[in-house]
């Protein structure tokens, strides 16, 4: 990419076999990701599993220790960063404290030597609504500000590419809810590649075309916020997007087009294209919004899962909708979402219930149901690295 | 300000190895100041080392040496000058405790306690470094001069008794000692000032949520904490101290009894120009600070202390 | 949960030790105006002469003026070539790190001392003549591990991610470091380079094992010392201590008013 020229639309991002070793550890396995131009794409996960440094790898501030980037179609793996056509929004902003406002805005241009930088700079900085603030420095504004200034610094530049390190963790909720509109908006109409990092799952979710979910270092799956959400393919994906109910069973049958399992005596049909396993130990989910809830025994039918009875352990209202707990004897706990069509709870703690879904709304995981994990592991970078140290020097005999 | 530099640098750290890039660039910025090290430090060391063992020539002038292997300078200067080591180091070691008793509190004071002025703050760093902007020998003269015989200060610590009639302050062990620890009470506050400013009170406000004692809060919580900043400043304090030669000299708070192996290096450098005595004097100073620091850095367990 | 008591004895031994650590220099100010004959141990009378004919004794403003030549080289040396070391060192990875750092540690080690004994014995041997130029490799040898620690600490205070953004904004390596990284670090450099300069003037110990026949201020007044120091060099010390007081407070409200200033926007 020509160092003066803008981009005219954003380019596509592949990543192929990329490998990222750091000492002590490895940070990413094997990445193979292709994110098509002008699109939104999210990568989602939680801390430590990997997404900073792809974003890093992209941007050119980490080397991968092998594998490759491509940008556009063209190889950019040993390209300096200040000569890639992506730009980064940093988490902490990044906003040069001894520069204005306009003199950061326009600091890319400058460095490319592109005509009128601080006419474009002000540009920018409209498009932000932000332009009355030109000439102050960035530790004078808000932190909602500092963030729309960071925003035009990198989009002013119109790179192929837009890296976004989890930009909005800092603000507000409500804040928050106005620059993910905002983003959105100003993506769709440079018509650039953005390229979100977050560990929030509901901004994931709103504002990406596509997400992928990334653990350990490798990305676990990735599609549409839909597909993902209705049907996840592992445990982590449908423990960490949205809540689930997991269950373990044996499979009994695979008839027709649904896969029965036995849950503790009861048959469960998942429809056969939604599961993942079709023989043995499987285990199987369902959304807790999908579930019904009954306070007698539902009749038979066909189509329809049920299990039960079970005892209502907890009720929690929250506005929308009110979550109920479920102690089923053999199976655990079982979460209901209710939505809140009448005033009053439909059912109160220590009531008998039942529950049914429809059986389309089930899902089979591709997991061994014995490996299902209670708390989410602890895999922080900072620990991991730390814990290897730890038991480096136990090694080498030095305390 | 500039002497947060003193205060443990570890904690500052913040870019990890993984940002750090490997670069020819590196060599490049090295090489300048590394060179100059080599030339001015490493080298004259090294020549310390072998002036050291020089031997005077043979019906030559007083200063005139020629390079020999003559080993027994060391012993020379050991046999003569062992109760000025002896000296010099008990003074050091009397001033840094006593430099540590005096100047901790005050750190305390500023960088815990004084936390919510930062008015009061900047006032009392701006005390505490003040005796640096007076020349180091006028404020030791003004010490002789205030704590002098005739002066109303000793005439009255007399008059109670505290001070035996004929006695005198200036000239003895404790004038010495006074005066070392004055000139380095600043290189003592500043490092402790430095780790105490970082530390969270929420550690402290944990440690009594934990049902501990103010007492016991210090001890196990704070002091812990402040190490480093303790080990910077007991360091910077010792090892200058162990070699100052003017407090103990007799122009300023000593008396000819007083004297130090710095002094006694002074003595035979630039008077008697007995220049090998003087580099193995010097030879087994250095030796003895680098072992003694070597063991306390050791035991205290902070090794990024530059 | 403390006593009433136990609430004020902190702040009146604070107290105390300030009355302690102020004295000499009250001592110092008060008797340069103190109407000395020639020696300058006993009060004799308020006099504002000593401060209005400065130079009268022999030689005391060319050695305060010698001191001010030597410390400006000096600094000059110690804060470029400390300031390069301490960006290696803090910015770079590279074999022999560790080896670095603690030869920049050892001149902190040492006593001046054997610093001094050091230097002179080199210039011995290698017959060159002790003068300024002695002395001005002298300070900067002690004074360049001072900025490099100083610099360093600053340095390592820096978000990184703001180089980063540099790089990420099309700066090229030298761009990032002329546009971004030095202005960031320019307090510090001159924290270190204020240091240093101190450290200079004040140095007494090894300026007298390599100063020939140039005489600095503190040697001016050490030889003074035996026969009994004019009130003259009182005054340059009184004057010089002002001056400091003066600019560390102009920095520190300088510092302060800028803070205020920067209360963010609505």
């Amino acid at each position: 990419m020509a160092s003066g020229a803008f981009a005219e639309a954003g380019a596509d991002l592949e990543l192929v076999a990329i490998h990222k070793r750091f000492p002590g550890f490895t940070a990413i396995e094997s990445l193979d990701l292709e994110i098509p131009a002008g699109s939104f794409f999210a990568l989602l996960g939680p801390s430590g599993c990997g997404k900073t440094t792809t974003l890093r790898l992209v941007a050119g501030l980490e080397q991968p220790t092998s594998g490759r980037i491509l940008i556009g179609g063209k190889d950019v793996t040993d390209v300096k960063p200040y000569k890639r056509p992506v730009n980064t929004v940093f988490q902490s902003y990044a906003l040069f404290p001894h520069m204005t406002v306009i003199e950061n805005v326009a600091f890319g241009l400058r460095r490319r030597g592109v005509p009128e930088a601080v006419a474009k700079a002000h540009e920018a900085l409209e498009l932000v609504e932000l332009d009355h603030l030109a000439e102050r420095k960035p530790q004078q504004l808000s932190g909602g500000q500092q963030q729309r200034v960071a925003l035009a610094r990198a989009v002013v530049n119109r790179p192929a590419l837009l890296l976004l390190d989890e930009p909005l963790g800092a603000l507000d909720l409500k804040l928050r809810r106005q620059m993910q509109l905002e983003l959105k908006k100003i993506q769709h109409d440079v018509g650039l590649t953005f390229l979100h990092v977050t560990h929030d799952q509901e901004e994931a979710m709103t504002m990406a075309d596509t997400v992928a979910v990334m653990n350990h270092g490798a990305i676990e799956q990735m599609g549409a916020p839909e597909e993902l959400y209705e049907l996840p393919r592992t445990a982590f994906v449908a423990n960490f997007l949205g809540q689930s109910n997991l269950f373990a069973g044996e499979v009994v049958s695979t008839t027709g087009d649904v896969v029965v399992v036995d849950v503790a005596g009861v048959r469960i049909a998942v429809p056969k294209e939604r599961a993942q396993r079709h023989a043995g130990a499987v285990a199987i989910g369902v959304r807790p919004e999908k579930l019904r809830l009954h306070a007698s025994a539902p009749a038979a039918e066909a189509g329809v899962n049920a299990l039960g009875p079970g005892r209502v352990a907890d009720v929690s209202f929250s506005g929308v909708s009110t979550q109920y707990h479920i102690d089923i004897p053999g199976i655990g706990r079982v979460v209901v979402f209710a939505q809140n069509t009448a005033s009053g709870p439909v059912a109160n703690e220590g009531d008998e219930a039942w529950v049914s879904w429809r059986v389309e709304h089930g899902f089979g995981l591709v997991d061994e149901p014995s490996t299902l994990p209670r708390f989410p592991s602890d895999t922080d970078t900072a620990s991991l690295a730390a814990q290897t140290k730890e038991e480096l020097l136990a090694e080498l005999g030095e305390t | 300000m500039a002497f947060a530099a003193f205060g443990p640098a570890a904690l500052a750290e913040r870019a990890t190895p993984a940002t750090l890039r490997k670069s020819w660039v590196a060599v490049a910025l090295l090489a300048p100041g590394l060179a100059y090290l080599a030339l001015f430090f490493v080298t004259p060391l090294v020549s310390l080392l072998v002036t050291s063992l020089n031997q005077p020539v043979l019906y030559g002038d007083v200063g005139q040496y020629e390079p020999a292997l003559r080993v027994e300078n060391y012993w020379t200067a050991i046999e003569h000058y062992w109760p000025h080591f002896l000296r010099a180091f008990v003074y050091a070691l009397i001033a840094t405790i006593v430099a540590l008793a005096i100047s901790y509190p005050v750190a305390y004071f500023i960088g815990v306690t004084a936390r919510r002025w930062p008015f009061v703050q900047a006032l009392a760093l701006t005390l505490v470094i003040a005796p640096f902007f007076i020349s180091f020998l006028l404020r030791t003269l003004a010490w002789k001069q205030i704590l002098a015989d005739d002066t109303p200060l000793v005439q009255f610590l007399k008059s109670i008794a505290l001070i035996p009639p004929d006695g005198h302050v200036v000239g003895t062990d404790f004038s010495v000692v006074f005066g070392l620890v004055y000139n380095f009470i600043p290189f003592m506050t500043l490092p402790i000032y430095a780790s105490l400013e970082r530390l969270d009170t929420r550690y402290l406000e944990a440690g009594s949520d934990l049902y501990a004692r103010p007492a016991t809060v210090f001890w196990k919580v704070t002091l812990p904490l402040s190490l480093p900043g303790v080990v910077s400043g007991t360091l910077l304090t010792f090892i200058p101290a162990a070699g100052d030669f003017i407090n103990a000299s007799d122009t300023f708070l000593g008396s000819s009894r007083t004297q130090m192996v710095g002094n006694v290096i002074e003595a035979n450098f630039l008077v008697l120009m007995n220049y090998p005595i003087a580099a193995a004097l010097s030879v087994l100073l250095m030796g003895v600070i680098l072992v003694l620091v070597g063991v306390y850095i050791r035991r205290s367990g902070t090794e990024d202390l530059v | 949960m403390r006593l009433s008591l136990g609430r004020w004895l902190l702040p009146l031994y604070v107290v105390l030790a300030f009355v302690f650590l102020l004295t000499p220099i009250v001592h110092t100010i008060v008797f340069s105006f103190n109407d000395s004959v020639r020696t300058n141990i006993h009060w004799n009378g308020f006099t504002l002469d000593n401060w209005a004919n400065v130079c009268n004794a022999q030689g005391v403003c060319e050695a305060f003026g010698a001191s001010i030549a030597v410390a400006l080289t000096a600094t000059l040396i110690a804060t470029v070539l400390g300031t390069l070391l301490a960006i290696a060192l803090g910015r770079y990875r590279f074999r022999g790190r560790r080896a670095a750092t603690l030869l920049l540690f050892l001149p902190m080690a040492t006593p001046e001392v054997v610093l001094g004994a050091g230097l002179a014995a080199q210039f011995l041997a290698a017959r060159i003549e002790k003068g300024f130029w002695t002395v001005v490799i002298a300070h900067a040898l002690f004074c360049l591990s001072f900025v490099v620690v100083t610099v360093k600490a600053r340095i390592a205070s820096l978000d990184p991610a703001l180089e980063e953004a540099g790089r990420d904004l099309y700066g090229s390596p030298v761009q990032v470091f002329l546009r971004v990284t030095l202005p960031l670090l320019a307090p510090g450099i001159v924290a270190a380079a204020l240091l240093s300069f101190a450290l200079s003037f004040d140095d007494f110990i090894i300026t007298r094992f390599n100063n020939g026949a140039l005489t600095t201020f503190p040697v001016w007044v050490y030889t003074a010392a035996a026969r009994g120091i004019p009130a003259e060099a009182n005054v340059i010390a009184s004057a010089v201590f002002i001056l400091a007081i003066v600019v560390v407070v102009a920095v520190q409200t300088t510092n302060a008013a800028r803070r205020k200033r920067w209360r963010p926007a609505r």
